[in-house]
């Protein structure tokens, strides 16, 4: 039992205290997953259960692979040529690595947004409304537009001028847009790969206060880079790290995966503590 | 969750196969339009290569045109090829400089609404079709004076400009700025340092767009019908004269009732799209790399 | 550009000692005579081309432009562009309507599908194909493609369509404005394509990860996010191909079979304004046919430099629409 450190975070006490691990629910099960590009492995080795309607962290020193590993949730890496992934995610028991599944039924249920927004050059409201409608979502469009909109606490903004072009909004606005566009297709989970670095605080606020609204209907797996988003907002903490392999091979690796008080608070794997800690990365 | 219909397996989502389904098509449709367009060109340069080959021999090169002929004797299109040598040369000779001067002062010198203006002057004189620039050199130079290698040469030279202009323009632009702030911090004048740093540097990238020109308009025939085209069988290099050219006789073979004739006008076809195609390769591969080098640099 | 306004820069603060020398007037002027050169070359284009029409405009004026005649039988001499002038639209327009869904397959072939190894190769193919010159084309068009469309393709259609006038009754050479119509589709395919090649491959690729991350198949973000970016540089890349069959008068006149037609069926012979250039200059036996033959140049003239003007037109908007969103608010 290791002993309790003094972190360069304060866990603050979120609304929701997470359920007893007993009643978690998991919904992504990662087995022994590599994420290779062409020769040079990204991320080895990974074991993790990611549980539902929770919001789970991944933070680590940048280059560990962070965005790779999440990219693999929706086959996303699969634009990238020369990419190859080995072990298993099971999703809802199963597997979504397979060749034999569609990365695009795979993306319709497990969505993601992007580090920069990346609305498209469209009215705001077709932004929201196009996906839907190629998808198969014909019916109450503009009521399901709203209610995106107001899920990504941007309805109030823009209520007014649904048919301006997304471009003409502000980056933080942009970001929600690009939340409630993924949000409007009902998807099981939303990937989020850094939302808000791109962010000034007030509009980092809005979407962590999101995450919490959102988390009774959606899943969300959120990869940051800073260490006290993660803790504000994260029920589980994924903190992946540089490993050396043979070679001179340089990849990431699962260190170690919990509540997130825990990892903040008495991390058991030392590596762990010298991050949460400052004392490197 | 209402909005996916979920079926038996958590991917299992409704009307998912019918986009699937058009998804293929269109992909297939477009793999179609991609195998059209490459067996155009196969069915096109098979053409040429089969039918010319059979006449491709050096009397094509070396012996003239017997007009009317009745026997066998050997002929050939060696005033063509001589024609083509001198207009072409010419027009390069006129083309090249003028390009570069051009290039020079607009990525050199000029401030950027003139640029903007004359490079749009570029793109509408590119964009004249070249049958127009024929009435045009006639209008200036055969009016009254006849037709001749020289208004030919001119003619292929309009046509030339542009892309020569272009093509050093983009040579120009690639080369780093910080070599233009040391000569020049050094105190070299600025038209020395035009001329003898960046330009050098720049050789290789305006060798290669002069050959693409080349390329372009050796095959071009609507301007030298108009201008260049009253010609005799006999070899003949001086310009001031109308000359033979190739995609004329080409032209002018092709309109013959004569089947002989239309071999000779493959051979020359054969001739012709060898040359083209080899100079557009060589001068492609040469670009990547002068390209790269600047880069690099 | 970066380097003009440095240099221009470095001429406004002179360094100590630093006089205006000699040679960077020099090359200044020299190189500035010849950009301007470029402009009044331009200008006298068109001002030749009106010149050498003058005979015929005076005597025959705008209606010229839509007179179906063309006599030159010397006493009865009547001369008028409008045959040409439909025989421009409809070859071109065909070709265009032809020439657009296989562009715009290459081209999403070419950035969407091709496997990486056979991307470069096809890419270089389809770039061959516009330096065949239009002489070759035009040659394969009379003694290949001629033959076959008159033995098997022109009599297919007649029998199968005829009931459209577009599928009369085919000639006897195969020289027609309908094989005109193929050999213009296969000179401009290559423009097109490559044009909307370049637009699509600059599109942003977060765009379309935003786009295929919702769980949409590939068409579906080529219909929604690819399409509607690049539909400024297509509508440019339609009108530069349109442009440059317009002007096309060398592989056609060799196909087209001649005469004067206004009609619909394709199978007919027929002129373009540039074909008919390219057929008669030669025998123009009076001042008043070689003039009119220019008429005919100076309206080609007209309609490609708005052709072209409107197309850099489309590209320089787009291109501002574009740079605004991508620099992006904070």
């Amino acid at each position: 039992m290791s002993t309790t450190i003094e972190p360069t975070v304060r866990v603050e006490t979120r609304r929701t205290p997470m359920p007893p691990r007993e009643r978690l629910e998991s919904i992504f099960e990662v087995e022994g997953l590599d994420a290779i590009y062409g020769a040079k492995p990204a991320v080895k080795g990974v074991d993790m259960k990611v549980y539902k309607n929770l919001v789970t962290a991944i933070i680590g020193p940048s280059g560990c692979g962070k965005s790779t590993y999440i990219r693999c949730f929706n086959r996303m890496n699969d634009l990238i040529p020369g990419f190859r992934q080995e072990g298993t995610i099971r999703y809802h028991g199963q597997d979504i690595c397979g060749a034999n599944v569609d990365p695009v039924a795979v993306r319709r249920m497990i969505g993601m947004v992007f580090q920069r927004p990346n609305p498209f050059p469209k009215s705001i409201h077709d932004n929201v409304s196009w996906g839907m409608k190629v998808l198969g979502i014909k019916d109450d469009v503009n009521e399901r537009v709203e209610r995106a909109l107001t899920q990504a606490a941007l309805w109030d903004e823009v209520k007014d001028r649904l048919k301006a072009s997304a471009l003409s909004l502000s980056g933080g606005q942009q970001q929600r847009l690009c939340i409630a566009r993924a949000i409007a297709v009902e998807p099981d989970v939303v990937l989020m790969d850094e939302p808000a670095s791109a962010l000034d605080p007030i509009a980092t606020k809005a979407i962590e206060e999101l995450m919490h609204n959102l988390k009774s209907e959606y899943t969300f797996v959120i990869v940051t880079h800073n260490m006290q988003q993660a803790a504000r907002v994260a029920d589980m903490t994924a903190f992946f790290s540089i490993s050396q392999g043979g070679e001179g091979q340089r990849f990431g690796e699962l260190v170690e995966y919990d509540a997130t008080e825990k990892i903040f608070t008495a991390p058991s794997d030392s590596r762990t503590e010298d991050y949460v800690t400052g004392r490197f990365g | 969750m209402s909005a996916h219909g979920m079926g038996a397996s958590p991917l299992q989502i409704k009307n998912l196969g019918r986009r699937k389904a058009v998804n293929r098509v269109m992909e297939l449709l477009a793999w179609l339009a991609a195998a059209i367009a490459v067996a155009i060109l196969g069915v096109v340069i098979w053409s040429v290569a089969k039918r010319g080959a059979s006449e491709l021999n050096l009397n094509l090169l070396t012996k003239p045109p017997i007009p009317f002929s009745l026997t066998n004797a050997p002929q050939g299109l060696a005033n063509a090829f001589v024609g083509t040598l001198v207009v072409v040369g010419l027009a390069t000779l006129m083309a090249l400089p003028v390009g570069i001067l051009v290039a020079i002062y607009l990525n050199e010198f000029a401030p950027a609404s003139i640029r903007n203006g004359i490079t749009m002057v570029l793109d509408v004189l590119n964009g004249v079709p070249a049958i127009v620039i024929g009435i045009f050199v006639y209008g200036l130079l055969v009016v009254g004076h006849g037709q001749s290698g020289w208004a030919g040469a001119f003619a292929l030279a309009c046509l030339m400009l542009p892309l020569v202009s272009r093509s050093t323009m983009e040579i120009l632009a690639l080369v780093p700025n910080s070599l233009r702030e040391a000569s020049l911090g050094l105190g070299v004048p600025q038209w020395r340092t035009t001329l003898s740093i960046i330009l050098p540097q720049t050789i290789g990238g305006i060798l290669t767009g002069t050959v693409l020109a080349v390329a372009r308009v050796a095959g071009e025939t609507a301007p030298l019908l108009l201008v260049c085209s009253l010609v005799g069988p006999q070899i003949n290099w001086n310009p001031q004269h109308a000359l033979q050219t190739i995609p004329v006789a080409i032209f002018e073979l092709s309109e013959s009732p004569d089947p002989a004739d239309h071999a000779r006008a493959w051979a020359a076809a054969l001739v012709l799209l060898l040359f083209i195609l080899f100079t557009s390769l060589g001068a492609r591969w040469l670009a990547n790399r002068s390209r790269r080098k600047i880069a690099a640099r | 550009m970066a380097s003009a306004e440095l240099t221009a820069d470095a001429r406004r603060r002179p360094l100590s000692g630093r006089r205006l020398r000699f040679g960077d007037v020099a090359l200044q002027v020299v190189a500035g005579a010849a950009a301007f050169g470029v402009t009044i070359l331009v200008l006298l284009i068109v001002w030749k081309v009106v010149e050498g029409a003058r005979p015929a405009i005076e005597k025959y004026g705008i209606q010229f432009i839509w007179r179906v005649a063309w006599n030159p039988v010397v006493g009865r001499e009547l001369y008028g562009a409008g045959s040409f002038l439909f025989g421009t639209a409809i070859t071109s327009i065909f070709a265009l309507i032809l020439a657009t869904p296989l562009a715009l397959g290459i081209a999403l072939f070419l950035t969407e599908l091709a496997p990486g190894a056979i991307r470069a190769p096809v890419t270089a193919l389809v770039e061959t194909l516009a330096a065949i010159p239009s002489v070759v084309i035009g040659l394969w068009g009379i003694l290949v493609l001629a033959p076959v469309l008159r033995s098997t393709i022109e009599p297919w259609l007649h029998t199968a369509f005829g009931f459209i006038p577009l599928f009369g009754e085919p000639g006897t050479t195969g020289a027609s404005i309908f094989t005109a119509i193929i050999v213009l589709t296969i000179m401009i395919l290559p423009i097109v394509s490559s044009i909307c090649r370049e637009l699509f491959l600059g599109i942003p690729h977060e765009l379309k990860e935003g786009a295929l991350a919702l769980g949409t198949t590939r068409w579906e973000m080529v219909r929604g996010v690819v399409f509607p970016y690049a539909r400024g540089g297509i509508a440019a890349a339609l009108i530069l191909g349109w442009g440059r069959a317009i002007g096309e008068a060398i592989a056609v006149t060799q196909v087209i079979g001649g005469g004067v037609y206004v009609g619909w069926n394709l199978f007919s012979g027929g002129d373009t304004l540039a074909s008919k250039i390219a057929a008669s200059y030669q025998g123009a036996s009076t001042n008043l046919q070689a003039a009119s033959l220019i008429y005919l140049g100076l309206i080609l003239l007209v309609f490609s430099l708005i052709a072209n003007i409107l197309a850099q037109w489309i590209v320089r908007r787009s291109a501002r629409k574009h740079g605004i969103t991508r620099g992006g608010h904070a």
